[in-house]
């Protein structure tokens, strides 16, 4: 070990902690600016202008009540998409906050196409079309702008400090210097997105991270919940996004923006046959075409105007350069040539589908203080970039409501030696066999192979993900070993066991749940029928006594308010 | 899915460095930014549009059809230009009003 740093521990207090300065905790964090004197520390991994989901920019706000339609209809609509395995409660207070959350960043200056009545222009029945190439130096920008905000960057957070049962604080260290702050707060939302790099990816080798979601949520928020012991809720519904070959750039837009219907290798559209669209069937239609040797699929963009063309070429450099950059290199833009798709690798992202934390109506997880919003908060599917907006609101107001007339809990400085401890012993001894990547490879092959990953056509049973399970808990015996030489180092272990945890609840869930509700996302070959007989349920979970323990727990409708009882 | 820095034109002023959401880029021994983790890099392209002086470029790794063409921006108030230089010099460039929304 050539330098052999440690880390030493720096204190810090505030009201609220939040965890993750993306778009919930951003909004979050703004949402208590606006409404209360109290004082929030966002702890962010990267730098907040730029970091999270957001990064590349966003093309469109996929989450609005356009006219004619309501919250009702927009629960609707996530009802059936979800096939009846959501949290209605949530996706109903949700959708009410859209249309308000969006007229707020339109305050911060974010661009919105308006149509000859002054009214926001409409792309289908719940989407608004943006300029949102700087919908995050926006958000920084004005969470920069506040004095009782204080922005930690460059901050991996790696637990919670967990008293008596409530959540007093967490605690993380500087990826640039070395330190290790310990954070005591009265109360902790957690806004740290969802889990990308569980599977083997599309593309393997140099471009591994040419990803649908962002690489660098690495499902932190997900793993510190629960080794904390918080409930999870619907690990099993992964997310698999239906994408542009190669680029992994989205297909919404070109078959939205041009009406591009999906077609396969022999020209022939082939969704309808499989009954009604749905986002799991649009995939899974894919899927099945390329099995039954009728691939390759595209979009059929083949015979678009050059003006059309020319707006593709616009609207992609705005989130997903790399498919303009793809068009262009290649001398044929999508008028002279079919758009290639594919399915991805699996997500856990409770922005698109149910997994996440198990929280009350108020947003608040199992453990008292304890909050969370965005990606990391399950039972919410088809939130998007405003819908995480709106539902960090509502947890920030819980949140505050919570620390009404309370006093935070000091950390003891024998707490504190044991938190160090914990930390620096990765940055110690010799460096072992293996290294971080090629340990993340064995994970992402194992849950490829066993998993229901893109090599086995997304398909489990039980048989494999025993092997699953025995293969991941191996690997988090060996990550224990790992040692790291600097603090990018020591970032990636705990991104590494962090992605380990969330394997190993998320195998429990695939497990749990005896049928095929939501084709690809999970597809049980043991159980290959929907099965409302038995399964309108949650499936949830605890990590307990050291085992991952399945609680499965009736449905909650729309007018209900939801508490946690046991 | 990576870019190149060109060390002539970079200043060091550590922008690109900043902004990363990987926390990708360091500086160099002379102080200039470096990618430290090539195959990391997701394609956000934040790095080029801090980047002032266009000298940070993104290319398609070959294993996703790139053919050695790359990508800069300069930027002129409210008007992003994307610069698609290709492989034999020739290049293309797209300019978006930063005002204006998107068509699709």
């Amino acid at each position: 070990m050539g330098r052999g740093i440690k880390l030493e521990a720096e204190i810090l207090e505030t009201d609220v902690l939040i965890i993750g300065g993306g778009t919930a905790g951003c909004y979050a964090a703004l949402t208590i600016a606006g409404s209360s004197g109290a004082r929030v520390i966002i702890a962010e991994k990267a730098h907040i202008s730029r970091s999270g989901c957001l990064a590349a920019g966003v093309n469109a706000l996929n989450a609005y009540i356009v006219k004619g339609e309501t919250p009702d209809t927009y629960l609707d609509y996530a009802r059936n998409d979800a096939a009846g395995i959501l949290r209605e409660d949530l996706v109903y207070s949700m959708a009410k906050g859209l249309n308000r959350v969006t007229r707020n960043m339109e305050r911060l200056g974010l661009v919105i196409l308006k149509d000859e009545n002054g009214e926001y222009a409409s792309r289908g029945r719940r989407n608004i079309k943006i300029n949102g190439e700087n919908i995050k130096t926006l958000l920084a920008d004005a969470v920069e702008s506040e004095e009782n905000i204080q922005v930690l960057n460059r901050v991996n957070v790696v637990d919670y400090i967990v008293e008596n049962g409530k959540a007093v604080g967490a605690y993380g260290f500087s990826i640039e210097k070395n330190i290790l702050y310990v954070i005591s707060s009265k109360a902790v939302i957690c806004a740290a997105g969802g889990a990308a790099g569980l599977y083997k990816p599309n593309n393997p080798g140099f471009s591994r991270h040419k990803m649908w979601y962002c690489p660098f949520n690495t499902g932190a928020g997900y793993a510190m919940g629960i080794r904390a012991g918080a409930e999870m809720t619907t690990f099993e519904m992964r997310f698999i996004a239906l994408r542009c070959k190669d680029t992994i750039a989205p297909t919404g837009t070109i078959s939205q923006g041009v009406g591009a219907e999906q077609i396969n290798g022999l020209g022939k559209e082939y969704e309808s046959s499989y009954g009604t669209p749905k986002t799991s069937m649009r995939l899974y239609s894919t899927v099945m075409e390329n099995r039954s040797g009728r691939g390759p699929c595209y979009l059929k963009t083949e015979g678009i105007t050059e003006e059309q063309e020319e707006e593709l070429l616009k609207a992609y450099l705005n989130m997903a350069p790399a498919q303009t950059l793809k068009w262009i290199e290649a001398g044929r833009g999508p008028a002279r040539q079919n758009v290639e798709i594919e399915g991805t690798e699996p997500y856990i992202v409770g922005g698109h589908t149910g997994s996440g934390y198990w929280v009350d109506t108020e947003r608040a997880s199992t453990i008292e203080g304890l909050y969370a919003a965005g990606d990391v908060a399950g039972g919410s599917p088809q939130k998007y970039v405003t819908g995480c907006f709106a539902e960090a609101e509502i947890a920030a107001l819980s949140a505050l409501n919570h620390i009404k007339g309370k006093s935070g809990t000091a950390i003891c400085g024998k707490r504190v030696a044991e938190i160090l401890d914990g930390v620096n012993t990765f940055l110690g001894g010799e460096l072992p066999l293996y290294s971080v990547e090629e340990l993340e490879e064995a994970m992402q092959k194992a849950m490829d192979d066993y998993a229901g990953g893109i090599s086995s056509g997304y398909t489990v049973n039980s048989g494999k993900l025993k092997l699953a399970e025995e293969r991941i808990a191996q690997l988090m015996e060996l990550g224990a070993s790992l040692r790291a030489s600097d603090l990018h180092g020591l970032k990636l272990i705990y991104e590494l066991i962090d992605r380990l945890w969330v394997c190993r609840v998320l195998i429990k869930h695939l497990e749990a749940r005896k049928e095929t509700r939501w084709h690809s996302f999970h597809e049980n070959a043991d159980y290959p029928a929907r099965d409302d007989k038995n399964w309108l349920k949650y499936v949830n979970s605890r990590f307990e006594d050291g085992e991952v323990k399945i609680i499965l727990r009736d449905l909650v409708k729309r007018d209900e308010a939801y508490e946690h009882n046991n | 899915m990576s870019i190149t820095i060109d060390t002539s034109k970079c200043t060091g002023c550590g922008k690109c460095i900043r902004v990363c959401p990987g926390t990708l880029l360091y500086k160099d021994k002379n102080g200039k930014a470096e990618s430290r983790y090539p195959r990391d890099c997701w394609g956000c392209t934040a790095c080029l549009k801090e980047c002032l002086y266009g000298a940070v470029s993104y290319f398609l790794g070959a294993d996703i059809g790139g053919m050695g063409s790359t990508l800069h921006t300069k930027r002129d108030g409210h008007f992003l230009h994307w610069h698609i230089a290709g492989a034999e010099g020739e290049e293309r460039v797209i300019t978006i009003n930063q005002k204006e929304s998107n068509k699709y």
